[in-house]
């Protein structure tokens, strides 16, 4: 649509400086993910898909091992012929990430060949493999679950010294904490397994429908696709299944909207009989179900139903009243499963001729095959190992804050997982020599300006991409993981001059039209702040925000595909939305009246 | 002479019947049979024009005269296609089929709400789905009594001597014998918002949207090109309607009192208004899946909805033309004997 205007360009990575008095925060990240002036070659974009937020410090573990795996898998296990893996870079707590495609023809005639050996082989072999990846999963679960709290006891125990142990305790920290990062990158390595393969067999069946049918909408392509019965649904199911239990055992009237959990907890214990079976129920939904993030999983802030129950508690006295009104609240898995079968078949008839039904058919095949894996990763991966992991982390916080090195267990994010080490190998000499531990000397103040930096740096815009642009991103990494096209940078570039227009556009996730208010949120902790009725505008839509879908009547992200799960509920739940819209959150002012127009991508603001 | 030689209604015919009742009639006539709503109506088949061209034959030759004529003399053409339509359109209808006629339009009459009809030639030729041959007929609106349908069969059938349709034939050297003109006479619709719909997209060839265009009044004023219509894009399957383009309708097109169509202003509150609803627009495309189904392949439909009892009644159905011409060039995707090869348009670089 810009064609004719000359293209701006996006900043040199080289041009962009560290703010002001962050400096010695932005020195915390190692050398190899600090900007150089080498990176200038080379495109980079911000990743605000799964970084929204500035990190901290330990947060960077996340980027770290991500693209660790994510890199292996493309460039040495599967190799992909088209491109290796991801480099990443940090600045003022900002994740730019870039791609390094394969461009000779000749390399990606021998990589292709590796490529066919191997992705094809998990293919033919998918569910086998997958069982076997649920395996893998559980028992690196069942790993971090077993790890030790970290303790330093005054003496050795008795019973340890009778053993003939031969190690101490000080060094079950170093085994512990070596446990816990290395458990980390490994989870990142099993996420990675399959991911690319998985969506790229979903975004062959995609290419395919967008030929036959030019017109059709990423939304049904998704429809067609999504399973029914994936783990992600599950948390939300289990909700609405304990408020039909409490409904059922007349225990509803203790879920008071707005009071705090503990209260609820408390009257529901003192209630009798019914009240402490549902606090059963309650418990066998929590393991594993509650093992899901508020957030995508990638913050250490981002808190689970577990850890923190007033998320899931918000939405229960909403489904109570449904249930009190004549609903079931029960996902109808069949009618689901019909609709979706039906849509496939009418969809397989309008085709041209037998030879595309053949076709049609060979890849919905595969990407059914896939997707089971595509959707439900995250709730092992990104969900509950990651709260584990983080969890463990924060038993470190405790133990160091208690010997003084901190002012609370939370302050521990704020070193990077190298210094955390460090800090944790400092107080393991004290233990044992009987010294004090440097620690406290010398960590709280730099826990302060990394926290003060974190502040600074969420104040300010960051470039949305960085470098030369390229002709032709054909990275399919980038382009299934991110949505980001050449037409995309495009668009981020004229965002600028269109400053003026009442519009947002982005991809159409989920049809319907709807006027409302429009509520901000930017990070996790703002989510209370939505009133039933409200318009929800959102960085990344987040399908563990599930419960909050009855309270909204629209959502819209600045990031994301029309596969993203908030896509898929939103579906679900009937509710427009428009998601990838790149600058909703910025565009858009809180409590604005705006139109989500969600079978066509378009927010108009109304004023 | 039995009635059916002259006369047919919608209920007996259907595409086979197009060589007597013609590509409008037959189309009519099936709708009707596959349980779409048409207005009601008949035909005044081929037999009836055969044997009112008989007559007129015996008096002076008339076939002949065109069989004469060479496709570049234009000037020759003109003047046998006045003086033969002047013939047509003055001739008196044999007495026995002109009491078939007033039989049909009598009952037809008792069928609808008002007299009003529209009479709407429906040409024959051996290929009789020949689109644009139909479009050079003529069709007459608000047609109300007796007298005036009969004039107007006989107009129609004097369009097919028409100086466009003489000199389409002679150029494509269809002989004479092959042509005869069926007539359709059903009731008039009230239109409140009529307009076109097409089974496949005209823009892209995508199967699975319906476009539909509509605006205020008889269909005429859209089909004519004097208003721009609304336009919407629906999926053919799930219903979600991804373009909704509201025009500016400035007129639309109505009864004239004393019969005929008339132009009329659209009031201001009007012009910008969207001219169907969501729930219409679900409904034509589920008429417009039916007719497809029913065909076996894509349509182009008129329809109006009819201002009274807002029912949606189908005019006319005739398969698109445009795409399934071009249909034996691009292959989506060939089938592989490796299905997994088919990720490799994803992994493998750009073709």
């Amino acid at each position: 649509m810009n064609a004719k205007l000359k293209p701006r360009e996006f900043p040199l990575p080289s041009s962009v400086k560290v703010i002001p008095g962050t400096e010695r925060a932005q020195s915390a990240y190692p050398y190899h993910i600090q900007f150089s002036k080498a990176d200038d070659k080379k495109f980079w974009f911000y990743n605000s898909m799964h970084f929204p937020e500035p990190m901290s410090a330990f947060d960077m573990v996340t980027a770290e091992a991500a693209y660790c795996a994510l890199g292996a898998a493309n460039t040495r296990v599967h190799c992909l012929p088209t491109t290796l893996g991801i480099d990443h870079r940090i600045i003022n707590g900002r994740v730019y990430i870039g791609g390094n495609a394969v461009t000779e023809p000749e390399e990606i005639a021998r990589r292709t060949v590796e490529f066919q050996k191997r992705a094809f082989y998990y293919y033919e072999n998918w569910e086998s493999l997958y069982a076997q990846w649920k395996q893998k999963m559980l028992k690196l679960i069942e790993d971090a679950k077993a790890m030790p709290d970290p303790a330093l006891p005054e003496f050795e125990p008795l019973e340890h010294v009778r053993a003939g142990r031969g190690i101490a305790s000080n060094h079950d920290l170093l085994v512990t904490y070596q446990k816990a990062i290395e458990g980390y990158f490994r989870m990142w390595h099993h996420h990675f397994e399959f991911l690319l393969l998985g969506y790229g067999a979903y975004m062959t069946f995609f290419a395919f429908c967008k030929k036959a049918f030019p017109e059709i909408t990423d939304q049904t392509i998704a429809r067609m696709v999504a399973g029914i019965d994936a783990e992600i649904f599950r948390p939300d199911d289990e909700l609405r299944r304990l408020a039909r239990r409490a409904v059922e055992l007349e225990v509803d009237a203790h879920f008071l909207e707005g009071s705090p959990v503990e209260d609820i907890m408390r009257s529901l214990r003192e209630s009798g009989e019914p009240g402490r079976r549902w606090l059963e129920e309650l418990q066998s939904s929590r393991d594993p179900w509650f093992n899901i993030n508020v957030g995508d999983g990638f913050y250490h802030y981002h808190r689970s139903w577990n850890d923190d129950l007033s998320m899931p508690f918000a939405a229960l006295p909403g489904y109570a009243r449904s249930v009190r009104s004549g609903e079931s609240l029960q996902r109808d898995v069949k009618r689901l499963r019909d609709e979706r079968g039906r849509l496939i078949a009418d969809y397989r008839e309008l085709l041209a001729n037998d030879e595309e039904r053949a076709v049609y058919d060979q890849m919905i095949t595969l990407a059914h095959r896939v997707f089971p894996y595509v959707e439900g990763h995250k709730f092992y991966c990104e969900h509950w190992y990651t709260n584990l992991f983080f969890n463990k982390i924060r038993s470190f916080g405790a133990l160091l804050a208690a010997h003084g090195f901190f002012a609370g267990a939370e302050d521990v994010f704020q070193l990077t997982h190298y210094e955390l080490e460090a800090a944790i190998i400092d107080l393991m000499n004290a233990w044992s020599s009987g010294s004090a531990p440097r620690g406290p000397a010398y960590w709280p103040s730099i826990v302060a300006e990394r926290r003060a930096a974190i502040k600074e740096w969420a104040r300010h815009e960051t470039p949305p991409a960085l470098g030369p642009i390229p002709d032709v991103i054909d990275d399919p990494a980038i382009v299934m993981l991110w949505g980001i096209t050449r037409e995309s940078l495009d668009n981020w570039l004229s965002a600028g001059a269109a400053m003026d227009s009442n519009e947002v556009r982005g991809f159409a996730a989920s049809s319907g039209v709807v006027e409302g208010i429009a509520r901000i949120v930017k990070s996790v902790e703002e989510i209370s702040r939505l009133q039933q009725g409200d318009i929800l505008v959102c960085q990344v839509t987040n399908p563990t925000w599930t419960p909050i879908f009855q309270k909204i009547r629209a959502a819209v992200s600045d990031i994301g595909g029309s596969m993203s799960h908030a896509a898929i509920v939103a579906r679900e739940y009937g509710l427009p939305a428009v998601v990838g819209t790149g600058n909703a959150t910025s565009k858009i002012k809180d409590g604005q009246r705006i139109r989500v127009d969600g079978g066509r991508g378009i927010v108009t603001l109304l004023h | 002479m039995p009635v059916a030689q002259y006369i047919s209604w919608f209920a007996d015919i259907g595409l086979k019947d197009r060589p007597k009742v013609g590509g409008k009639g037959g189309s009519l006539g099936e709708l009707h049979r596959a349980g779409i709503n048409v207005p009601p109506g008949f035909v005044v088949r081929t037999e009836a024009f055969e044997d009112f061209i008989e007559e007129l034959e015996r008096r002076s030759p008339l076939r002949a005269r065109v069989a004469g004529l060479v496709a570049e003399d234009l000037e020759g053409m003109r003047a046998v296609s006045r003086e033969l339509r002047t013939r047509i359109e003055d001739a008196p209808l044999p007495a026995d089929l002109e009491q078939h006629v007033r039989d049909a339009y009598g009952r037809l009459s008792e069928l609808g709400t008002a007299r009003a009809v529209a009479v709407r030639s429906s040409a024959t030729t051996e290929d009789s789905a020949d689109a644009s041959f139909a479009g050079l007929q003529d069709t007459y609106l608000w047609v109300m009594q007796t007298d005036s349908v009969l004039r107007r069969i006989r107009s129609c059938w004097a369009s097919l001597y028409s100086l466009e349709s003489l000199s389409y034939r002679r150029r494509y050297g269809i002989a004479e014998s092959m042509v005869a003109m069926a007539v359709v006479v059903q009731t008039m619709v009230d239109a409140r918002t009529a307009g076109v719909m097409f089974t496949r997209s005209p823009i892209s060839g995508d199967r699975s949207v319906i476009t539909i265009e509509a605006a205020w009044g008889l269909g005429s004023a859209l089909v004519g090109g004097e208003v721009t219509p609304d336009r919407w894009v629906v999926a053919k399957i799930t219903g979600e309607i991804s373009v909704r383009d509201i025009s500016d309708k400035a007129i639309r097109h109505a009864q004239a009192a004393g019969g005929g169509v008339e132009e009329l202003p659209v009031v201001e509150s009007a012009r910008r208004e969207a001219c169907l609803s969501d729930q219409e627009l679900d409904s034509l495309r589920t008429i417009g899946r039916q007719v497809e189904r029913h065909y076996g392949r894509p349509q182009d439909i008129e329809w109006a909805i009819d201002r009274h009892t807002q029912q949606i009644l189908l005019l006319q159905s005739r398969p698109e033309t445009v795409w399934s011409n071009k249909d034996d060039q691009p292959e989506v995707a060939a089938r592989v004997s490796d299905p997994l090869l088919h990720v490799m348009s994803i992994f493998g670089g750009r073709r």
